[in-house]
């Protein structure tokens, strides 16, 4: 199938320069740009100025960006957790189903995400509300205190994060558990493993691929994560990716906030770094 | 062996987890009652209000607008991008797949961001063409993705089977090539068009000041709080609205 014919090399530029000139002018030049206009003065007006300066970068010193950036990990890590911890289970679930069965619950969990992403996070905020049935119903078994709330806090940045997340966790690690061999555990189990040994020590080292996956396709958009803790999170729940658009859009200071997405690009640079490896490795 | 209930019980209970806000939002929808949550009986209304409302229909409008020319575009571009990497494995193929997949792992606020910084210092005005320009690069991944998918079952000695028979490079491509690789394209098609609908952080950084798309709008309405039971009732119609498309696409795919 890959056999390249001499005079082929025309047929491969031809095919492949309009989609690479693209990517290159759309994605490639604009991530340098950023690390560009990041050491740029800011114009009182908000544009960018000639010359070089160190003011951007030196804002990043600002002493309530470290708490930032632990939040920011901390919601990250968590909401990845979650969603492989329920994730995991879903997807073993789903392996064992019969053919039919299987494309029903697929498809189920798929059409919600289909649906615009700023609704879905509108139907949480409206679900906890505090006048809402959610929040009344836990207030009437004492789950919740006369003036606790529901939205404006961590808690529920986690919780619609990991509404919004989780089946991007679901569908690798089915695609995983689906080529799972499932005498495996038969055998386990018939060594005398119980069912959670068996599952936690064949079943979980069987999909690390799509573990590895799981993970990554949750955790690197986690962390520029920016309408969810705007939505419904509050004062002290925002991560970098508000102060970036706050410094965008309501300091109008670009610079500042294209030394913040700078920062933000290595820090996710890493996690993608892995990812890339694996692949060359595999 | 006695298989543990836990893992079934856990699906049910994500799916339950998947629906309620959804279902609660269709139900307020119809809920006459505009400030609080309690039933007030059923009404039409907030649904004729969306009707009196110009600028919704005009940020739809350009919602259409711009989701028809991404998906367009990057049908085509997919298209040629996922022939360049089944056929060829070079330098230059690892690299252009490497781009390929970088936008699907990067954050959709370095995405926003970075396109923003490109068209400001290029002096592009912010307007319905940046906020194109800007779908139509993430769109791109994902059609590339799609069908390149589809060009692993794909069978070549087909084409060489129409060219042996004296068709000419271009008549095999759209006589045999194009007709079969057709439902997977219209699918990367429809996928990159819900995608442009769908999105809000990256097109929020790029458009300027008044041409805004649906999500734009929503979100600006949701944050005044202004309208919100319009907003249910809207939202209810787009639910609608993707449950038509996702079923058009699940026809697709299945029948190739």
């Amino acid at each position: 199938m890959k056999t390249e014919k001499p005079g082929k090399s025309k047929g491969e530029w031809s095919a492949t320069l309009p989609s690479l000139l693209w990517l290159v002018v759309f994605v490639l030049v604009p991530l340098l740009v950023i690390f560009v206009i990041a050491f740029r003065p800011t114009l009182p007006e908000g544009g960018v100025g000639e010359g070089w300066s160190l003011e951007a970068v030196r804002s990043l010193a600002d002493p309530a960006y470290p708490l930032l950036l632990w939040r920011t990990l901390w919601i990250s890590a968590l909401t990845t957790a979650l969603c492989l911890g329920l994730g995991l289970p879903v997807a073993f679930c789903l392996a064992r189903l019969s053919p039919r069965w299987r494309g029903l619950v697929l498809l189920l969990i798929v059409v919600p995400f289909w649906t615009n992403f700023v609704i879905r996070v509108f139907a949480w905020q409206q679900l906890l509300h505090a006048e809402g049935w959610v929040a009344k119903t836990l207030r009437a078994l004492h789950l919740l205190g006369e003036n606790d709330r529901l939205l404006g806090n961590s808690g529920a940045v986690v919780v619609v994060s990991v509404y919004t997340f989780l089946p991007f966790a679901i569908l690798p690690l089915f695609a995983a558990a689906e080529k799972f061999d499932f005498g495996l555990l038969d055998a386990a189990r018939d060594l005398g493993a119980g069912a959670f040994r068996a599952f936690r020590s064949v079943f979980i080292p069987g999909i690390r691929q799509g573990l590895i996956t799981a993970f990554l396709v949750v955790f690197i958009p986690m962390l520029g994560s920016y309408v969810v803790p705007d939505m419904v999170g509050g004062a002290d729940s925002g991560m970098i990716g508000n102060r970036i658009a706050q410094r965008n859009f309501n300091d109008r200071n670009l610079p500042a906030a294209a030394a913040l997405s700078g920062a933000l690009t290595l820090l996710v640079l890493g996690p993608m770094l892995i990812r890339r490896k694996r692949r060359e490795s595999a | 062996m006695k298989a543990s209930r836990l893992p079934l019980i856990t699906t049910l209970l994500v799916l339950v987890f998947f629906y309620l806000p959804i279902l609660a939002l269709v139900l307020r929808s119809f809920n006459a009652s505009r400030y609080t949550p309690e039933w007030r009986g059923f009404t039409w209304k907030w649904y004729e209000r969306i009707a009196d409302r110009d600028d919704l229909l005009m940020a739809l409008g350009n919602s259409m607008k711009v989701a028809l020319a991404a998906a367009l575009a990057s049908m085509i571009l997919g298209t040629a991008a996922a022939f360049a990497l089944n056929r060829h494995r070079s330098r230059l193929q690892d690299f252009h797949g490497l781009l390929v997949r970088v936008p699907l792992v990067l954050p959709d606020i370095l995405m926003g961001m970075s396109l923003l910084l490109l068209f400001v210092t290029a002096g592009l005005p912010l307007s319905l063409v940046t906020i194109t320009l800007a779908h139509v690069t993430f769109c791109l991944s994902y059609v590339t993705l799609v069908v390149l998918a589809r060009l692993e079952d794909f069978d070549f000695n087909v084409v060489e089977a129409a060219r042996d028979l004296g068709a000419g490079r271009v008549a095999a491509f759209m006589k045999v090539t194009l007709p079969i690789l057709a439902p997977g394209i219209l699918a990367g098609g429809l996928l990159a068009f819900t995608l442009s609908i769908d999105d809000y952080v990256v097109t929020y950084f790029v458009k300027g000041p008044g041409a805004d798309t649906l999500p734009t709008l929503v979100y600006s309405m949701i944050k005044k709080s202004k309208e919100l039971p319009v907003i249910n009732a809207l939202s209810t119609l787009m639910l609608a609205m993707t449950f038509v498309v996702v079923m058009l696409a699940q026809r697709l795919t299945r029948r190739a």
